[in-house]
């Protein structure tokens, strides 16, 4: 065993990566420019209004979708981290979360949907999940560094990778879930596969995907502070200063915040589906 | 001409099932190929017509292959071999395209545990065939809004399935199968979910609609009671196999093996046969003659009464040989002293219904059609000998 030289997987990694830099540059220079404007713009629409207006209509949105008692915690929390100071970076911190969420759901529906239609398909992204979800998000922060350079749009394509397989798993299962008679109901009345996914299979496993998009969405808010190791502006830089200085106020001040924003991003997103059910 | 021709049919289940094809053509056992070849047979070699408008009844215990078949006709599931004509076209030939097509316009489907799709409205349910066809929507609401009434569910258009009942929810499962106005209703157990009381008023809300809609229905079950009550034939299935196909009478009286014939010995023949099968012929004196003919045609025939008609055979009164006897002395006609009120029995009343009415009369009943004519009588012994398992084959004819 001593014998067999070490197996040079790192060089192997280090010139694909140098082959994906010359050949894919146009490519990541197009995705770089997307994300950032999806990015900025999100953080455009989120600081247009003064903040105490913007906490007023979210806690109205609480109300309505969640319950009173939760519209208070709203208020009270926001008005919290607008107080401590953090509500610029906050929101920077939200647009990176939410521009990370929307693109792991439109990438990761089709990819669940695929998923559910071919076993083939499936048996080939599970262990590309299973990889993604367990490498440590440092190890990919770097080639993804390296291919869109430091700022927000690495926090962005990180983000994804960390937290885009629940969204694809749930798609999957949610669809896979969907009795069989059903479809074979579906099937006897001359349903195309388009007509079936989505007159039948995507409203059935609604509530499952719903419940993948929330995880996803918690997972990508929980990236924020490793996002903001490469640059990516956001509350998450106060916690990563606060590690670097041992200065435990600040820390947990920001901590706070990301927690009052975890709340809010998982109650709300959690009930945008029951509400409907309700409304029906 | 048949609207379903089933040749050879056959359903094997497993890798590569076409070697097996060879193997059931030597005669082999479904057990057998099981431990030769770890292939399953579904379906053997299945061979029947379906008659338009006719219910034609596919039943077998679990296992027997009865809803592989049924799903074999409209390629739910893929045949191995044979051959399904749809009026003359070939259903296995068909494209994917064609096959849609198919299922969209020419058959219905209804199944065992409903298969209503949750998050839609009955009305919805009801719509879906019709909205995969891509008809608009204010058109298709009309006709599911008919299909409902139809079902008597037109109040529940716009609940959710969770909110009916389980015969309730069949019948809109059964909206949603006429709705399209397919050419053939496959009905896949469509009963045995429910439990019997209301499962015997399906099975006459079921007849009741067929006279009116005049579908041709496949119907497949695993009970034998319900396979007599509203099957026009009956094709009886064991180990995937079609053992016999007949009427239900022919299924009762001549059953084709020792199989059918343990199958059937259970039944309850007063639930079977009608007073159309064990009437008998009837003695009857036109109104015109005088009561000293019929006071003679008594006598001759050994009976003691005579059922009055018109020239033609409808159905006016009795006559017993006392009044006969007592017009002959008085001098009056027949009419004046016949008894008009008669018991009467249409001629697909249920033996196990006729006997109330037996036990409350001294004639005999009589059995009159629709148009008042009287086609036969109801005697003792004949209802007797039919429950005794003795039907009179000659009166089951004529009828």
């Amino acid at each position: 065993m001593m014998d067999i030289p070490k197996i040079p997987i790192g060089d192997a990694v280090e010139s694909i990566e140098k082959w994906m830099k010359t050949y894919f540059g146009g490519l990541f220079d197009i995705i770089r420019a997307v994300i950032g404007w999806m990015v900025d713009n999100i953080e455009y629409v989120l600081t247009l209004l003064p903040p105490i207006v913007l906490i007023v209509l979210l806690a109205l949105l609480s109300w309505r979708m969640v319950g009173w008692k939760f519209s208070i915690f709203t208020l009270i929390g926001l008005l919290l981290i607008d107080n401590l100071g953090f509500w610029e970076l906050s929101m920077k911190s939200v647009s990176l979360v939410l521009t990370a969420s929307i693109l792991s759901i439109v990438i990761g529906i089709p990819i669940g949907i695929g998923c559910a239609k071919s076993s083939m398909f499936r048996s080939i992204m599970t262990p590309v999940l299973d990889f993604m979800q367990t490498m440590p998000a440092f190890v990919y922060l770097l080639p993804a560094v390296s291919f869109f350079s430091l700022g927000v749009v690495p926090g962005v394509i990180a983000s994804i990778i960390f937290a885009i397989p629940p969204t694809i798993r749930l798609t999957n299962l949610g669809i896979r879930q969907v009795p069989a008679e059903l479809v074979e109901a579906a099937d006897a009345f001359g349903s195309t596969p388009a007509q079936k996914l989505f007159k039948l299979q995507l409203p059935m496993a609604m509530p499952t995907i719903m419940a993948g998009i929330n995880q996803t969405i918690m997972l990508s808010l929980s990236m924020v502070v490793i996002a903001s190791m490469i640059g990516a502006q956001g509350i998450g830089s106060y916690v990563y200063r606060a590690v670097t200085q041992a200065n435990t106020g600040i820390g947990f001040e920001a901590g706070i915040a990301i927690v009052i924003m975890a709340i809010l991003l998982d109650r709300l997103t959690q009930n945008v589906f029951k509400t409907k059910n309700k409304a029906n | 001409m048949a609207i379903i021709e089933v040749k050879g049919l056959t359903k094997v289940f497993g890798p590569d099932p076409q070697r097996a094809i060879p193997l059931l053509e030597q005669g082999m056992t479904k057990e057998a190929i099981l431990k030769e070849t770890r292939l399953t047979v579904g379906v053997n070699n299945a061979s029947f017509s379906v008659e338009p408008g006719e219910i034609f009844v596919i039943m077998g215990l679990s296992g027997s292959g009865k809803s592989t078949l049924v799903r074999l006709l409209n390629r739910l599931i893929e045949p191995t071999a044979g051959q399904v004509l749809f009026d003359s076209t070939d259903v296995l030939k068909m494209t994917a395209e064609q096959l849609r097509h198919f299922r969209r316009k020419n058959m219905g489907m209804v199944f065992q545990k409903f298969a209503l799709f949750p998050h839609r409205t009955v009305r919805q349910n009801v719509e879906y065939g019709l909205e995969v066809q891509g008809i608009d929507k204010k058109k298709r609401s009309e006709i599911a809004f008919d299909a409902l009434k139809l079902v008597g569910l037109e109040n529940w258009a716009d609940s959710y399935p969770d909110q009916l009942s389980g015969g309730m929810q069949q019948r809109v499962g059964l909206a949603r199968g006429l709705a399209t106005d397919p050419d053939i209703l496959l009905m896949d157990e469509a009963f045995s979910a429910l439990d019997p009381l209301i499962r015997k008023d399906m099975q006459d809300e079921l007849l009741e609609l067929q006279s009116k809609v005049r579908k041709t229905i496949v119907f497949i079950t695993h009970d034998l009671d319900e396979a007599l009550r509203i099957g026009d034939r009956i094709a009886l299935m064991k180990d995937g196999v079609i053992v016999q196909i007949g009427t239900p009478e022919e299924i009762l009286i001549q059953p084709a093996n020792k199989y059918v014939e343990r199958f059937v010995e259970d039944v309850d023949m007063s639930k079977v046969l009608t007073a159309s099968h064990v009437m008998i012929k009837p003695e009857t004196v036109m109104l015109d003659r005088g009561p000293r003919v019929a006071l003679q045609l008594m006598r001759e025939r050994e009976i003691s009464n005579l059922y009055v008609t018109d020239k033609g055979m409808k159905l006016l009164g009795a006559l017993t040989a006392d009044q006969a006897s007592a017009a002959v002395k008085e001098g009056l006609t027949i009419e004046d002293v016949m008894e008009r009120e008669v018991p009467r029995v249409s001629p697909d009343v249920m033996l196990n219904e006729l006997f109330e009415i037996m036990a409350d009369t001294r004639v005999p009943v009589a059995v009159v059609g629709d148009d008042d004519r009287l086609r036969g009588v109801l005697i003792r012994g004949a209802v007797l000998a039919a429950l005794a398992g003795n039907a009179n084959p000659e009166a089951g004819e004529s009828a």
